[in-house]
């Protein structure tokens, strides 16, 4: 979820679609700026955080990235509970990875955080002359759907800012009053648990 | 699928789930599968129209419970020690991350018909009402000597050398009467039976101090705590660990039949037909019927209430543990309850479990003690399965195989099966030790 205090607003953010339709590749162009043409997936590496200053506040993303379960349908559905967004990917030259992405959105539709904030993107735009999804098929479902919609490239950075720009303005400023947050094991020490004898 | 790998893990339980993320982070080529298309197999949560089907067929759930998704119903209930084992396997794994926690509010002790709070140190013992003046008097003597116990200091031994000493002995120079040595036996130092009262002394001190330590690490009601949303997140986030070091996720792979050679020894696995090859398989009792045996059966019965279990201080969470002398029982029965508060039903919804080993085929006699203490309630399954434990050599046919779960509504038992079977798959201990002092908790900012 995303939790706000004093304009600082931390939210889970994950990536969905199909296997080879660029996820990794939007993340590590995002959070690097790097681009590799045949990005294998690194070992250890599914969690990364970005903070992104808007006008109006900081937003840290806490992006995570599939660790390729999504290869055989076997993504954990603890993987996208409590995202505050989501961005949906499906490669523009496959028609398959588009029905995929709608896949997905049904899925997020049905666990139903309903102010999640969900974008599609048609990924790989650099490779126009093997598009097989038109921008205006894809435009008239994200509209349909209520998600937002852009196209980007993660090989050229085309439009990859953009879209975590984009999420992050359209994150709630105010989060309804959640029920008594959770607390978060980790190693520091012990004077801190203090503060969070949380919880009833 | 056709590739070969060192280790191929059968069924997404918590303890499969656990030794994949831990072999996949050793740097083992790790094949996942599982005949469900859901993670956790026996230790899965469910929603109301799954646990609807499950239990009662046609029947769709009445719609005075609520919507079905906020419901997160653990089919084996379980509270995690706040200092113990799988808290630290959790830390040590990272896994911690993934996942939200909250205390438990109650830890309760049944005593002659009536439940009393546990107490666990000196300063509630003389507090408590479950013993009488003398009695409490005596109990925070030993309760003192336990908080001040060192291993590595010799004083603080007090001339009883506890690797030597029974616990019978040490609660005897005490002068504790049976029904503290009863809460103090099952419900602090939880074990299940009384095998333990003429074991060395160290372990029960040990496991006294566990729940000292974990009490005072949350200032909470309890020692326990208790992922948000039910513990189905758990074995989910293991099995993201597995993946993100490289383990290989399949589920919804029907058959998964072990292949073995002339001699015995396993090679792979087989599914939809193809064969996936390995040096080791580790499964829960399910995927190999054959190289286990029965060993009891767990008799429980799963309740949703409008209302916090009476006499708890409306706990929105609490563990009862009514230790089996106290029931004329050879087992102890085990009261689990949880609600809204940690996302597992909506608001005013509380989920309670009733379990113990069965002693007979009857369960809604059985559990009459533990269901007589929850008041009334919405709705009520009964449900008993089988217990099984492997009786296969690993050295021989190179499997793997875990002990399905006890009635415990803890997780001790769980995590030792666990660490005894990362042992034996790897020959190395798993070092928690590092974690052992730096395991605590920080407010979600
Ligand atoms: N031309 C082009 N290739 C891309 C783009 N994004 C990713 N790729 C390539 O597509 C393949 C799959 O990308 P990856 O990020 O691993 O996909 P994932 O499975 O969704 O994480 C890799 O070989 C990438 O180099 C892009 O925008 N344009
Ligand atoms: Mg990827």
């Amino acid at each position: 979820m995303a939790t706000i205090g004093n304009n600082n607003i931390n939210a889970k953010l994950v990536l969905l679609g199909d296997m080879g339709a660029g996820k990794s590749s939007l993340v590590l162009r995002f959070v690097k700026g790097q681009f590799l043409e045949f990005q294998e997936s690194t070992i250890g590496a599914a969690f990364f955080s970005q903070t992104l200053a808007l006008n109006d506040a900081t937003v840290k993303f806490e992006i995570w990235d599939t660790a390729g379960q999504e290869r055989y349908h076997s993504l954990a559905p603890m993987y996208y509970r409590g995202a505050a967004a989501a961005i949906i990917v499906y490669d523009i030259t496959s028609k398959d990875s588009f029905e995929k992405a709608k896949k997905w959105v049904l899925e997020l539709q049905k666990q139903g955080n309903p102010s999640m904030v969900t974008a599609l993107a048609g990924n790989k735009a650099d490779l126009e002359d093997k598009r097989k999804v038109t921008l205006e098929e894809a435009r008239a479902y994200a509209d349909e759907n209520g998600l937002f919609f852009m196209e980007t490239s993660a090989k050229t950075a085309v439009n990859v800012n953009d879209i975590f720009y984009e999420i992050a303005r359209r994150l709630p400023r105010a989060q309804p009053a959640q029920n008594p947050a959770g607390m978060v094991l980790s190693n520091t020490p012990a004077e801190q648990s203090k503060a969070s004898a949380c919880c009833s | 699928m056709d590739e070969e790998y060192d280790v191929i893990v059968l069924g997404t339980g918590l303890k499969e789930c656990i030794l994949s993320g831990l072999l996949s982070v050793d740097g083992l080529k790790v094949l996942h599968m599982d005949r469900n298309d859901y993670y956790g197999g026996e230790s899965t949560s469910l929603n109301l129209v799954q646990l609807w089907k499950r239990f009662r067929g046609d029947e769709k759930p009445p719609e005075t419970l609520g919507s079905t998704k906020d419901y997160n119903v653990d089919m084996v209930p379980k509270f995690m020690m706040a200092n113990g084992a799988l808290v630290r396997v959790l830390i040590h794994t990272s896994v911690a991350k993934y996942l939200n926690f909250k205390a438990v509010d109650g830890s309760f002790v049944y005593n002659k018909g009536k439940i009393y709070k546990v107490p666990a140190t000196d300063v509630e013992a003389l507090k408590s009402t479950l013993m009488g003046l003398f009695e409490k008097r005596r109990a925070r003597k030993l309760f003192i000597y336990v908080q001040d116990y060192d291993e590595n200091d010799p004083k603080s031994h007090e001339g009883l050398d506890l690797n030597k000493v029974t616990t019978r002995e040490v609660f005897a120079k005490y002068g504790l009467d049976d029904n503290t040595v009863d809460f103090i036996g099952h419900a602090l130092a939880l074990h299940t039976n009384d095998d333990y009262l003429d074991k060395p002394a160290i372990d029960t001190v040990k496991r006294m101090k566990l729940y000292a330590d974990s009490l005072a690490r949350f200032q909470g009601g309890s020692p326990y705590i208790y992922p948000q949303y039910g513990l189905g997140e758990l074995p989910q986030g293991f099995a993201r660990l597995s993946a993100v070091y490289g383990g290989t996720y399949m589920l919804n792979k029907p058959e998964c039949k072990v292949e073995f050679d002339q001699n015995g020894k396993a090679y792979g696995v087989t599914s939809e037909g193809e064969t996936a090859k390995c040096k080791k398989v580790v499964c829960d009792p399910s995927y190999l019927p054959d190289k286990v045996k029965k060993v009891g059966r767990v008799t429980r019965a799963i309740c949703i209430m409008s209302h916090p279990i009476t006499d708890t201080n409306n706990s929105d969470s609490v563990q009862i543990i009514l230790p089996q002398k106290q029931l004329g029982r050879k087992s102890d029965m085990y009261v689990f309850c949880c609600s809204y508060s940690h996302n597992i039903a909506p608001e005013g919804k509380y989920i309670a479990f009733v379990s113990t080993e069965a002693e007979t085929d009857r369960p809604e006699v059985e559990l009459k003690p533990g269901m007589d203490l929850l008041g009334p309630v919405d709705e009520t399954f009964f449900d008993i399965y089988d217990r099984y434990e492997p009786v296969n050599n690993s050295q021989k046919d190179s499997c793997f195989i875990s002990t399905s779960y006890d009635a415990t509504t803890h997780f001790e038992s769980t995590v030792q099966d666990v660490l005894s079977m990362y042992r034996k798959i790897t020959g190395k201990e798993l070092d928690l030790s590092v974690d052992l002092s730096a395991a605590s908790a920080a407010a979600e900012e």
